[in-house]
């Protein structure tokens, strides 16, 4: 099957301070992917790269013919949501819409087809009615909801999210996502998550990153496999008593 | 009341209604900008940065308001481009830049022959000496600001609430970043000259907050920022005209009494409604 990305021999960072080395992935339609690793390891730094916000150090990012489209690519992008400033004074079905600028000429006001688009969207994810309600008086939940109806909104063949599961309630943490997995037959998905356990079910791969990047197709985690990654995160396993377990860094 | 309305006779007041009409609509507008980026420093520091340029206006013998743009727009830009690249604090560098605009025009108005005339209208304003030529800057910025934002009003909130997120979408933000910091800067150099340096921020911020106790939606903010703004400078105008005090004190005080009176109704109003709500569900 054809890739949507090609990561190759990609090093990225910030000036003298080189955060990811020598990075190689692809990523294929209908490919689910859990990026996991530890803070700092580079999770953010292969996003950026991958967004374009970051020009690599080295290597190449090469994306597919069906990726492009004028001279953005088809990424719907979910930031974490502490990115956001929730007192800005913007409406929620602004922000959904806004998601469709990039195909807008700088003057651009959205036709009826594209706001019916949003609309949709908005009550497929369970925001239908609140449209003229300032961003500053929702819930996180519904935040992340209406940011995921921007990602969306434009029909991209890639969604990135970036820590999706911080600052909301369980409940809309597993509605998120079992939509995920519909939205899988569809589009392939980058989720970045430090919450391994309730990931596992649902990606179809994993992604460690930890100042390089190892790549392992399957869901299933092992101690020993996390232990052969180098990969010190945290699993997290429902018993009798909620526990955690740690493992340290090898070095 | 008739003496009121007779003031209307006088030029010097109709000069001092239009300035603060439209001082209103250009600052409602780019304060609610200023406001919701939250660049009020920045705002700050553009303000002080630029009474170098009317130091140098007195000094070479040209328009001080010249001066004071050409100051304004190079320092809101430097703000802009070099907080960003180089590893420089933001905030220490905009208090540096503050601070050597104001010592550059201490220093050329010190070295200009004689006494500097009007030097305490650009430092506290006075819209009721605000000439046939400050206005038509005025209303040739408001036309333009107007302009702008109706014309690239999607383009300029995309850009402002997630600027990561926009440039994701290949927006050209950095343009609009520095032509909205450039009209930043114009907007407070013409201001100058009704309200004063000192008192200028004041006029971008307290109609906002007046307006973000009722609503958190950015054109409307901007619809009642204009209302808030025009009714205190006008209010202001005529306290200091009936008991002879400045004009640019009078404006920002009456802006804040006006804030404390509805801030306090909106507190005992949304006390009454717990209230009422409380004996509702006993």
């Amino acid at each position: 099957m054809d890739s949507l990305v090609d990561i190759r021999n990609l090093s990225a960072g910030y000036g003298q301070n080189i955060v990811l080395h020598d990075v190689n992935i692809s990523i294929h339609q209908f490919d689910f992917v859990g990026v996991i690793g530890p803070n700092g390891g580079g999770k953010t730094t292969l996003l950026k790269a991958l967004l374009g916000l970051l020009p690599p150090i080295s290597g190449e990012i090469i994306f597919s013919e069906s990726m492009t489209e004028g001279n953005s690519h088809r990424i719907g992008y979910l930031p974490q949501i502490n990115n956001i400033d929730r007192k800005f004074p913007v409406t929620v079905f602004d922000v959904v819409r806004s998601g469709l600028m990039s195909r807008k000429r700088l003057t651009g006001r959205y036709n009826s087809e594209e706001n019916d688009r949003a609309n949709e969207l908005m009550t497929e994810m369970g925001i239908a009615g609140i449209h003229n309600k300032a961003i500053g008086e929702l819930s996180g939940g519904q935040i992340q909801r209406a940011l995921l109806c921007r990602a969306l909104v434009n029909a991209p063949k890639l969604l990135i999210l970036d820590e999706p599961n911080t600052y909301v309630d369980n409940r809309f943490e597993r509605e998120l996502y079992e939509k995920l997995k519909v939205l899988n037959e569809k589009l392939a998905i980058l989720l970045v998550s430090h919450d391994l356990g309730t990931i596992s079910t649902y990606v179809k791969s994993y992604a460690c990153v930890n100042g390089s990047l190892h790549y392992h197709s399957g869901n299933k985690v092992t101690p020993e496999l996390l232990k052969s990654y180098e990969c010190p995160i945290q699993i997290i396993s429902h018993g009798e008593i909620p526990h955690t377990v740690l493992y340290n860094h090898k070095s | 009341m008739e003496n009121l309305i007779a003031l209307f006779n006088f030029g010097f007041f109709r000069n001092a209604f239009l300035a603060a009409f439209v001082a209103s609509i250009t600052c409602g507008i780019i304060g609610t900008y200023i406001v919701s980026r939250r660049i009020v420093f920045i705002s700050g520091g553009i303000t002080h940065a630029s009474f170098g340029g009317i130091g140098m206006g007195y000094y070479f013998g040209f328009d001080p308001i010249l001066g004071a743009i050409a100051f304004g727009i190079l320092s809101a830009l430097g703000i802009e481009f070099f907080t960003k690249r180089a590893d420089l604090r933001e905030d220490s560098a905009i208090a540096m830049l503050w601070s050597l605009g104001m010592a550059l025009g201490v220093i050329f108005i010190f070295l200009t022959p004689g006494y500097a005339p009007n030097l305490m209208s650009y430092l506290f304003g006075n819209i009721l000496t605000v000439s046939k030529g400050d206005l038509i800057y005025l209303f040739v910025l408001a036309v333009f600001v107007i302009g702008f934002f109706l014309t690239f009003y999607r383009m300029i909130i995309f850009v402002s609430f997630d600027e990561e997120f926009a440039m994701t979408n290949n927006a050209p933000v950095r343009l609009f970043n520095a032509l909205l910091i450039s009209l930043v800067a114009l907007t407070i150099v013409l201001n100058i000259r009704v309200v004063g340096i000192i008192l200028v921020m004041s006029l971008l911020t307290i109609p906002q907050a007046i307006a973000n106790l009722f609503t958190k939606r950015f054109d409307i903010m901007i619809i009642y920022s204009i209302l808030f703004g025009f009714l205190g400078s006008i209010t202001g105008l005529t306290f200091s005209y009936v008991y002879d005090i400045p004009s640019g004190a009078a404006i920002i005080f009456t802006l804040v009494v006006l804030y404390g009176l509805i801030k306090t109704g909106f507190i005992f109003f949304s006390k009454a409604s717990l209230k009422h709500k409380e004996k509702m569900s006993v």
